[in-house]
């Protein structure tokens, strides 16, 4: 936001146009306060700088998720992050396991086709007892609050060399639908789903994801929900549980 | 981006924003052949910045009864079309002062007069709908507001827009508008992801740049009267409240509290820019959003900041009217350059709310459907959208 003070920080950028051999960094110096945010100063080069600058950014308040960029090479919502978080030059890559398609921008098409269907938006009211207030919040795991950014599958080390694995975001997305109280779910189509090789099993459970949501949903507990509710259904029909996922009985 | 290929009139929509994506739903259902350009993302320039409020027009009840018919009835018609996208939540007008109940009467009269359901609470019952208010109001009446994801519900346009053959195009800027003759056939762009230039020929060309009209109007050698009238907005963390929370008034500034999943979105304010892609977030503007909200629910002053950031409106009227755009209509208006400027193939729709763009869009593809001799009625009122997941489909 405006402050008074300004000052004069380096943001180092990734760029690649379609065509390009290699990516390549470019360095610009943003005069802005300290308390801009990385989107703001993205915004600044393409306003002063340079406008062919590709970026997302939609909401600006950390609700659509479409700003999702590496700052430093960790995961974060570019609306939301501070230059001041940080001490001299900012380095501003685009988020990791998807396709690059025009400098920090990603191509969302592989993220969203991971999804199972169907795919409402916001909860209605009715999920709600009335007056949900903040106290309550922690405590009613609100997956809605998932807004599709896309930094847990960036952060997630199985998506690095696996571009089946659905990802973190499309399982705690099922595992909302599951959870809600919703009669509108069929619940074995939902867990066919999430009981595919590329599906919950694939999680080697590093937690990454849940370190890099920016919405608190905590991705990795969630798949750890799922894969307790598909053990169980798994010997209920005599069938195996892979390995590795065998002994989580505590999580 | 070919010119002239097959039969069905092409109309190139320039600006992807709600208004945009539900203008190319509205002309592919009617058979019209669409290409819509978009420099950014889809909803990077208003409409995914906007409080995430679906108007039940309560708002406008009393001074803008126009815009309050509007926004009632599309309300209704979005939540048909448009299932999931809201939360269903309502709204509250909350009266604190004697200011605020001496504006009650005139604020039921407007709501019945504009066709808006209420229903008066006392202030017991409001608390117990909302702890959080303030306890000292006097008075609360609810009214079908809702609050909506601000960028997945106009993508859900989009998504259906592209399953029924419309060409959505983004990271494609609009260089020039091509005019010769007095007649606009096109125009050329540069694709921002290979850097190409070309140019798209086109019966007509619609303008759909909310506070950018006037900019791309100038391409055409027309004025749009257009004022780019800002509003900061402050989101805290908490859901301090389920319902959406305004307050009992004439509209003013931090007078309204959606929540949107776990944030509390407070807004807003509202000034005049010329420049639209210049807003700033002045800090006394947000101050006074934590000052007003604060009112309306107290617990406001202890939320945890999340952000700050200001949305242009694309409000009619010339920049030389009163300087702050709170008198100007929330109406649209659907511009016919043939008419006003004797330039032929270009249309402006610009105006409205983000509530108002299905309408919006009737309204603008009608004229454009008169102009290319289509007869095909308007079907989005029946059309239930798709997913906005498949706005992403390739």
């Amino acid at each position: 936001m405006t402050t008074e003070t300004t000052s004069t920080r380096r943001l180092r950028v990734h760029r690649f146009k379609r065509g390009d051999d290699t990516p390549h960094m470019e360095e610009f110096d943003v005069p802005l306060g300290e308390d801009a945010t990385v989107l703001e100063a993205l915004r600044w080069i393409q306003l002063h700088g340079d406008p062919s600058l590709g970026l997302r950014h939609s909401c600006f308040h950390a609700s659509c998720g479409t700003c999702g960029v590496r700052v430093n090479g960790r995961e974060r919502l570019a609306c939301v992050t501070k230059l001041a978080d940080f001490s001299g030059t900012i380095t501003v890559d685009p988020i990791a396991n998807l396709p690059v398609l025009l400098d920090v921008v990603v191509d969302m098409t592989t993220f969203v086709a991971h999804y199972p269907d169907p795919h409402p938006i916001v909860r209605e009211s009715g999920f709600l007892p009335e007056a949900a207030v903040a106290d309550d919040l922690d405590g009613h795991e609100r997956y809605e609050d998932c807004i599709e950014c896309g930094l847990c599958l960036s952060a997630c080390p199985v998506a690095a060399t696996d571009d089946s694995y659905v990802g973190p975001a499309a399982l705690a997305y099922a595992q909302r639908l599951l959870e809600e109280p919703r009669d509108d779910v069929d619940r074995d189509a939902l867990l066919d789903w999430a009981d595919q090789d590329a599906g919950a099993w694939r999680c080697h459970a590093a937690f990454e994801c849940t370190e890099a949501c920016p919405s608190d949903v905590r991705p990795a507990q969630r798949i750890m929900s799922l894969r307790k509710e598909l053990r169980h259904r798994r010997r209920e029909q005599g069938r195996e549980v892979p390995e590795h996922a065998a002994g989580e009985e505590a999580t | 981006m070919s010119e002239g290929a097959g039969t069905a009139p092409h109309v190139l929509i320039v600006g992807g924003g709600g208004t945009g994506g539900a203008l190319a739903h509205d002309l592919a259902l009617r058979g019209v052949r669409v290409t819509l350009v978009e420099r950014g993302e889809f909803t990077s320039g208003t409409t995914g910045r906007h409080h995430g409020l679906l108007h039940s027009g309560a708002r406008y009840a009393v001074n803008d009864e126009e815009s309050a018919i509007e926004c009632i009835e599309e309300n209704m018609l979005l939540r048909r079309i448009a299932p999931g996208s809201f939360e269903e939540n309502d709204g509250l007008f909350v009266g604190i002062t004697d200011e605020d109940m001496a504006y009650l009467p005139s604020f039921l009269e407007g709501c019945e007069r504009t066709g808006i359901p209420t229903q008066v609470l006392k202030p017991d019952e409001a608390l117990r709908l909302e702890p959080n208010l303030n306890p000292d109001l006097k008075v609360a009446v609810r009214v079908p507001d809702a609050t909506m994801d601000a960028m997945r519900m106009p993508l859900r346009f989009f998504a259906t827009a592209r399953a029924n053959g419309a060409d959505l195009l983004n990271w494609v800027d609009v260089l020039d508008l091509d005019l010769g003759g007095g007649v606009i056939s096109g125009a050329h762009v540069r694709d921002l992801i290979t850097g190409k230039q070309t140019r798209i020929g086109a019966d007509i060309v619609v303008n759909a740049t909310g506070p950018w009209s006037e900019q791309v109007a100038r391409m055409a050698g027309v004025d749009v009267p257009i004022r780019p009238s800002p509003g900061v907005m402050l989101a805290v963390r908490g859901r301090l409240t389920n319902m959406v929370i305004n307050r009992l008034h004439a509209s003013g500034d931090g007078d309204i509290i959606v929540p949107q999943r776990a944030l509390s979105v407070i807004g807003t304010s509202s000034w005049v820019v010329s420049d639209p892609d210049d807003l700033g977030v002045p800090a006394d503007h947000v101050q006074r959003m934590v000052d007003e909200g604060s009112i309306l629910v107290p617990a406001v002053l202890q939320a945890p900041f999340r952000a700050a950031w200001s949305a242009a409106r694309p409000l009619i009227g010339s920049r030389d009217d009163a300087d702050s755009g709170r008198e100007l209509s929330r109406t649209f208006k659907t511009i016919d350059h043939a008419v006003d400027d004797r330039v032929e193939g270009f249309v402006t729709i610009t105006g409205g709310k983000g509530t108002t763009l299905r309408g919006m869009a009737e309204v603008c593809a009608d004229a454009v459907c008169r102009k290319l001799g289509i007869d095909t009625p308007c079907a989005t009122r029946e059309t239930v959208l798709l997913p906005h997941t498949a706005a992403y489909a390739a």
